[in-house]
């Protein structure tokens, strides 16, 4: 069989590694996209992030990166490209995957993209400064926020319905507007970017004392996978090897996180189906698994637990024993609860069939995570693209067939078990040694890529070092970035009154988008 | 039920129009409590839809520049057309203080009323969320009230009469058990979904999207929203009544027995409530109409075994 041609023409790597920047092929700009194009069409390749930056050496001109991710081999593949400022083709219309990282590049970099099918701002414009920055393409189109086009479907019959960016529970804000006729769902599209973090940009000059803190902020409920994301990338760039104790604890965090926001989405899903036993108990178990986490580091949602080089907590006999205890009384508590869910005919009539999305659409858009191993596609990153712990000890991947509420409720409700299970065999045992390793400067004019399974899905760090071995570029891809489309997708020809149980169902992050 | 004196009758019709009016609240209080009980929490007290009330009383009205006096008639006719409800049915065992032959259809079209009137508040409001709750009401009691309709059929075939009055009090005495039985288990359903309960809609949402009768409200603040919820609160009451009547309430001719004995019994079904609610999930959207439908099918069948 012959080798694709992208597999010549981009660098291979692997996850947590870094590599000269010099090293990272240039490619023409149409060698470029049809690299990325046939990787994705022809070998399943999905794209794992996808951004630009300016172009040190011309005002003309930005450089593109793109990382791809081949599943069945482990590998990450890297290429760069060089783009005008002027504009340039947009590769969406051959390559779905790409659509919200162009429209990223354009928003941020004021390049316009021809030929994109919905050219248009993730984010709305913040303070009056990013206003200023922000010329063409978007120009004077977008004053205020919260106005903006949205897809608009003409008819008699044919009524738009705006939910957001304030919404009824204490969530945040995210814009959905929904084109129906009657209860059906023609189309959803969904605008976040109300909050205006810019934490990428307050990420640039790195490392510095503030750097590991907004790395850990990015998605609160993600905060050890993104802290793991940022300090493999760290750690590689300074070549600094993690001990066994410590990857082992990233990794009972990194499970109880899952646990925890698994058995909270499962309540929340019950919640909205109205049906209160599991609702009640799943609210207290999940603080039970949280509770798990602060005795780990002080902190429910784990901050301060990891740290570049290691952890910043040990676990010792006594914590030990007692965590063992609790995992057990907490897995006593949950594993009757969940059942409930699937043994209650009136809740599996609510979740199934409700919200498919099919595993073809999946496959196009790059959904990660749950939503895809609901669909049928297997795919996980701690197997596919190990790091840690995950080298050493594997969990089994979870599958479901259907793509509905229900396949993604059970593929929860499954990996909770093998998380646990996980939990426990690596707090029996445990490997000695230290937990910290110290570490020199990091690397100059380096690229270093670091993929986590979090809870939600793969999320990506890639950052880029310049002449002094500082964050020249941080790119944070959120798995939310990859399937708030999907969610849409699934929601197409649905009822309306299933979109909360279906956002449920996905749980995906506003902030995450809005970096 | 004959009233030998004057001072009486007014001491009996006072009570019947006043001890619902009192108590009514109570009853969405019993289900919370219920369903906090179902899940080991100790939840808000009996009287919280009191305290809520009183609340909403003292509030401010805010009031949206798109709505017009409909907007304001929608709660006010819904606790009209139930006080007058109140008026035609008879409650436990204490006969309607109002009635007339043909009092039944009146009584129908009085829910037919305040349907009317909160739906077209909701539509004055111009929100879509309200316009879909309102959609969702109007289709919904479609197949709803057919349930009420053949339900009340069942009892005029059976007794003589076309007054509320001579149908529901006493039914011991009149028609055989099966009908009536199933025309109560219609008349169930039909409560649960005109008082917005599990599995037909959900009252503790916070999704607008899946909201029936609780996005209809949406706009509604203070005293406007006190009048929706004391609203709703007379409807469970006189629905739960309207049940009760079918199975049979018990007849001891001491009123203040008799209304002590409906209370309790009142409360057991608002404690079956609860514990539906506890124990299942709402039915998608979709399927709703299936099970109003289905309340309809049986309630119809009753009619038919009634007619032999």
């Amino acid at each position: 069989m012959n080798t694709p041609a992208y597999r010549d023409t981009m660098l291979a790597i692997t996850g947590g590694r870094a590599v000269l920047r010099a090293d990272i092929p240039v490619l023409p700009m149409s060698a470029f996209q049809d690299a990325i194009a046939n990787a994705v069409a022809k070998d399943g390749c999905r794209v794992v992030t996808h951004f630009g930056l300016p172009d040190p050496t011309s005002d003309e001109l930005i450089v593109l990166y793109a990382v791809l991710a081949h599943d069945h081999t482990g590998r990450l593949y890297i290429s760069a490209t060089s783009a005008p400022r002027s504009g340039y083709p947009s590769l969406t219309p051959r390559c779905f995957q790409m659509h919200l990282f162009e429209r990223q590049i354009a928003e941020n970099l004021a390049v316009p993209l021809h030929g994109h099918p919905w050219l248009k701002p993730v984010a709305f414009p913040g303070s009056v400064d990013r206003r200023a920055e922000r010329s063409s393409p978007f120009a004077g189109a977008d004053d205020k926020v919260g106005i903006m086009d949205f897809y608009h479907i003409d008819g008699g019959q044919v009524h738009e319905v705006a939910v957001g960016p304030i919404h009824a529970g204490v969530i945040e804000p995210g814009h959905f507007r929904f084109q129906c006729d009657g209860e059906t769902i023609l189309h959803l599209e969904i605008s976040l970017g109300y909050q205006h973090r810019g934490v990428q940009r307050a990420l640039k000059g790195g490392p510095n004392k503030r750097s590991w803190h907004y790395a850990e902020t990015l998605c609160g409920d993600s905060t050890i996978a993104h802290g793991c994301a940022y300090a493999q990338n760290v750690e590689a760039l300074a070549s600094c090897r993690v001990s066994p104790r410590a990857a082992a604890i990233r990794g009972i965090a990194l499970e109880l996180e899952r646990i925890a926001n698994h058995v909270g989405d499962l309540g929340g899903l019950a919640k909205d189906a109205a049906f209160l036993p599991t609702a009640s108990y799943c609210g207290r178990i999940r603080g039970d698994f949280l509770n798990m986490t602060a005795m780990l580091c002080g902190n429910r949602f784990g901050r301060g637990l990891v740290k570049v080089g290691g952890t910043g907590f040990d676990i010792d006999d006594q914590l030990r024993a007692e965590l063992l205890r609790r995992l057990a009384d907490a897995q006593q508590n949950l594993l009757p609860a969940v059942e409930l869910l699937w043994n209650t005919p009136s809740v599996t009539a609510r979740f199934e069939h409700t919200g498919i999305l099919p595993r073809k659409t999946a496959l196009e858009l790059g959904v990660v995570g749950v939503a895809a191993r609901a669909c049928g596609i297997d795919m996980d990153s701690r197997r596919d693209h190990p790091s840690g712990i995950y080298r050493f000890t594997h969990l089994p991947v979870v599958t479901a067939q259907g793509g509905d509420v229900l396949s993604r409720a059970y593929v929860r409700g499954l990996e909770i078990q093998h998380s646990i299970a996980f939990v426990r065999e690596q707090l029996q045992s445990l490997p000695s040694g230290d937990t910290f390793t110290p570490f020199a400067a990091l690397g100059a004019d380096m690229f270093a890529v670091s993929l986590q399974e979090s809870w939600r899905g793969e999320l990506c760090h890639a950052v880029l070092t310049d002449a002094d071995g500082r964050f020249e570029h941080y790119n944070i891809t959120d798995p939310s970035i990859h399937n708030w489309f999907g969610l849409a997708m699934a929601m197409r020809g649905g009822q309306i009154s299933d979109f909360p149980l279906c956002n449920k169902s996905f749980s995906l992050s506003y902030c995450g988008c809005d970096l | 039920m004959l009233h030998t004196t004057t001072p009486q009758l007014i001491l009996s019709i006072a009570t019947h129009f006043l001890v619902p009016l009192a108590i009514a609240p109570l009853f969405p209080g019993i289900i919370n409590k219920v369903k906090a009980a179902m899940a080991g929490r100790r939840g808000p007290p009996l009287r919280q839809p009191y305290l809520d009330i009183f609340k909403l009383l003292r509030k401010t009205l805010v009031i949206s520049n798109t709505t017009t006096w409909i907007f304001f008639a929608g709660p006010l006719v819904a606790v009209g057309a139930m006080l007058a409800v109140e008026l035609l049915i008879p409650i436990g065992s204490s006969p309607a203080p109002i009635h007339f032959a043909g009092d039944v259809i009146l009584f129908v079209y009085l829910f037919a009323a305040a349907r009317f009137f909160t739906t077209s508040a909701a539509l004055d409001t111009g929100s879509s969320f309200e316009g879909m709750g309102a959609a969702r009401e109007v289709s919904f009691a479609v197949v709803s009230e057919a349930a009420l309709i053949f339900s009340l059929l069942i009892m005029i075939r059976f007794s003589s009469g076309l007054s509320l009055n001579t149908l529901l009090l006493a039914p011991f005495k009149q028609g055989s058990v099966g009908p009536r039985l199933m025309a109560a288990v219609g008349l169930f359903v039909f409560l649960l979904a005109e008082t917005s309960r599990v599995p037909v809609d959900d009252p503790d949402t916070h999704l607008e999207l899946t909201m029936i009768h609780e996005v209809m409200v949406l706009d509604h603040s203070g005293p406007l929203l006190a009048a929706v919820q004391y609203a709703s609160s007379l409807r469970l009451l006189i629905l739960i009544n309207l049940v009760l009547l079918f199975i049979g309430p018990p007849h001891t001719g001491i009123p203040i027995l008799s209304w002590v004995l409906f209370i309790l019994e009142a409360s057991a079904t608002a404690v079956l409530v609860g514990i539906i609610e506890s124990v299942m999930a709402r039915l998608p959207l979709r399927h709703v109409p299936t099970l109003l439908a289905a309340a309809a099918v049986l309630s119809g069948l009753g009619f038919i075994l009634a007619l032999r």
